[in-house]
């Protein structure tokens, strides 16, 4: 197969950067989105040019180190597919393929494709983890799980944080992801412990780092490689409420909301 | 200032702030598209005035109208803040234009909200802002006669159209208003939350359409 690629330009974080339009042939539709970069980077090294840099490793779906934005949706046409297991024969043959970073404020582009997402981190280390300290290995069943919230901890957990979410939304806002964080630790009773002051925490993290807010329109579920569902940002949005209205005094932030 | 050092609304407290006043305008409109429907009525505005001269006068409804400045006021500020801080979580836009499914006319809530706002300005100067004496009434009208006043504005071609352009617009605010304060709010259910979709379309429709009945019956029928 044949494509004109049109893909942002960038030498590093103070370079303005641009489109430029290259075009690349005898790309077999088996090939995955990253493999048809490979082909491109090859014909630039060999003709002396500088490769476009782009994030990946895992390239099975797994890792969430992928992330493009291919023709205006973050890992482009197909629903619930990483950029790594993205194949041209998505794609039509001759088709003109538009490819950027992820936009947000939050998110400086390092070099053409490739964005700092480190934000996200920062999110977690605000409290996306267990504390407690969890003692040696129990006995199968010892600590009793609803089925229902283990399947749905299961599918939060399901979150690659590659940030899909934040490129996808009209706002940049990471509400999906942190939502499936928050979720996924509340679901289950070793996380519940420290569940009021982290919905606190994350939230303010996010606030704090500038990213923009939900309005709703649902883009992110829509691009999620992994099908996050948005009840997981209603759950945030429950427990941030329970934590600042009705919590033990000693857990609450303040009297801020 | 909390423990976390934040000294302004979280996102979620702006959210839900101007979803809770949200809430509260969906149940005003109701009840003023209620009274709107006594216009219908064939009495010569008998019933209609009645209702608006309770409304204008009940001790009650005067701090609820107090509520619903305040509730406008809540609602319009916050949406202004909430967007623009919003548009500045992105600085530098993508080249591409998005090709996200979105909810229905959710990317819009801003746009829709502010003609509703400048309509809400033209409904302030025509009925309110007489009524309380700061504008005067076309000459022959009193200033308490909303019935005549109606009568008289349905008369005007185009106002009717702002009046129908303008109920169009805020269908389709209405339309995502319903399902998204309630998401925001929090609730959100495998069995409900699609009813409370359907129910956000219907009360669009009921509410758009009811006012918009109005102008029609007034310039099509009289
Ligand atoms: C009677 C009139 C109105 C009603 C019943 C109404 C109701 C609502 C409701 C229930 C929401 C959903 C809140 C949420 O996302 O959780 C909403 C969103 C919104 N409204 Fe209104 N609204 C009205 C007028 C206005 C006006 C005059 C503005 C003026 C700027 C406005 C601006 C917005 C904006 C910007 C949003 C989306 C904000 C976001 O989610 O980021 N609305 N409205
Ligand atoms: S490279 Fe690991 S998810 Fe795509």
């Amino acid at each position: 197969m044949k494509f004109t690629l049109k893909i942002w330009r960038q030498k590093n974080a103070d370079d303005k950067g641009r489109l430029v339009s290259y075009m690349v042939d005898d790309i077999s539709p088996d090939s995955s989105f990253l493999e048809m970069l490979d082909q491109l980077n090859q014909q630039l090294i060999s003709r002396g040019e500088e490769p476009v840099a782009f994030d990946h490793d895992c390239r099975e779906g797994i890792c969430g180190a992928c992330g493009l934005y291919i023709n205006g949706r973050p890992h482009g046409p197909l629903k619930g597919t990483t950029t790594c297991q993205l194949h041209m024969r998505a794609f039509r043959n001759g088709e003109m393929i538009y490819i950027e970073p992820w936009r947000s404020g939050a998110f400086p582009v390092v070099r053409d494709l490739i964005v700092d997402r480190s934000a996200l981190d920062t999110i977690i280390q605000a409290g996306g983890y267990i504390s407690v300290n969890s003692g040696g290995v129990p006995d199968a069943n010892t600590i009793p799980v609803p089925k229902p919230n283990a399947d749905s901890a299961f599918d939060a957990a399901a979150c690659i944080g590659c940030g899909a979410c934040v490129a996808a939304c009209p706002n940049a806002s990471p509400m999906l992801f942190v939502g499936a964080k928050i979720s996924h630790l509340a679901l289950l009773p070793q996380g519940r412990i420290e569940a009021t002051r982290r919905v606190q925490q994350m939230v303010a993290e996010m606030d704090a780092l500038g990213f923009g807010f939900c309005s709703n329109t649902y883009a992110c579920q829509a691009e999620c490689p992994k099908e996050i569902s948005i009840a997981n940002i209603a759950r945030m949005n429950r427990e941030f409420l329970a934590a600042k209205l009705a919590a033990e005094k000693e857990q609450t932030g303040g009297f801020t909301i | 200032m909390g423990a976390t050092g934040q000294k302004t609304f979280s996102s979620i407290a702006s959210k839900v702030l101007m979803a809770l006043a949200g809430v509260f305008l969906l149940v005003f409109l109701a009840v003023h598209l209620g009274i709107n429907m006594l216009l219908l009525v064939d009495d010569g505005g008998k019933s209609f005035s009645a209702a608006a001269g309770f409304m204008s006068s009940y001790p009650v409804i005067r701090i609820f109208e107090l509520a619903l400045f305040g509730g406008f006021l809540l609602h319009i500020v916050f949406g202004v803040i909430v967007s623009i801080r919003n548009r500045w979580s992105r600085p530098i836009r993508y080249q591409h234009k998005s090709r996200s499914e979105t909810a229905p006319f959710s990317k819009y809530m801003l746009h829709s909200g502010v003609v509703v706002l400048i309509f809400l300005a033209l409904h302030f100067i025509d009925f309110y802002f007489i009524k309380i004496g700061v504008v005067a009434p076309p000459p022959g009208i009193e200033r308490h006669d909303f019935y005549s006043r109606a009568v008289l504005l349905f008369s005007d071609t185009t106002y009717s159209a702002i009046y129908l352009v303008s109920f169009v617009v805020l269908g389709f605010h209405l339309n995502h208003a319903l399902q998204a304060a309630t998401q925001t709010l929090g609730l959100n259910h495998p069995r409900y939350t699609p009813l409370i979709n359907a129910a956000s379309t219907l009360y669009a429709i009921i509410i758009a359409g009811g006012f918009m009945a109005i102008p029609l019956r007034f310039t099509l029928f009289n």
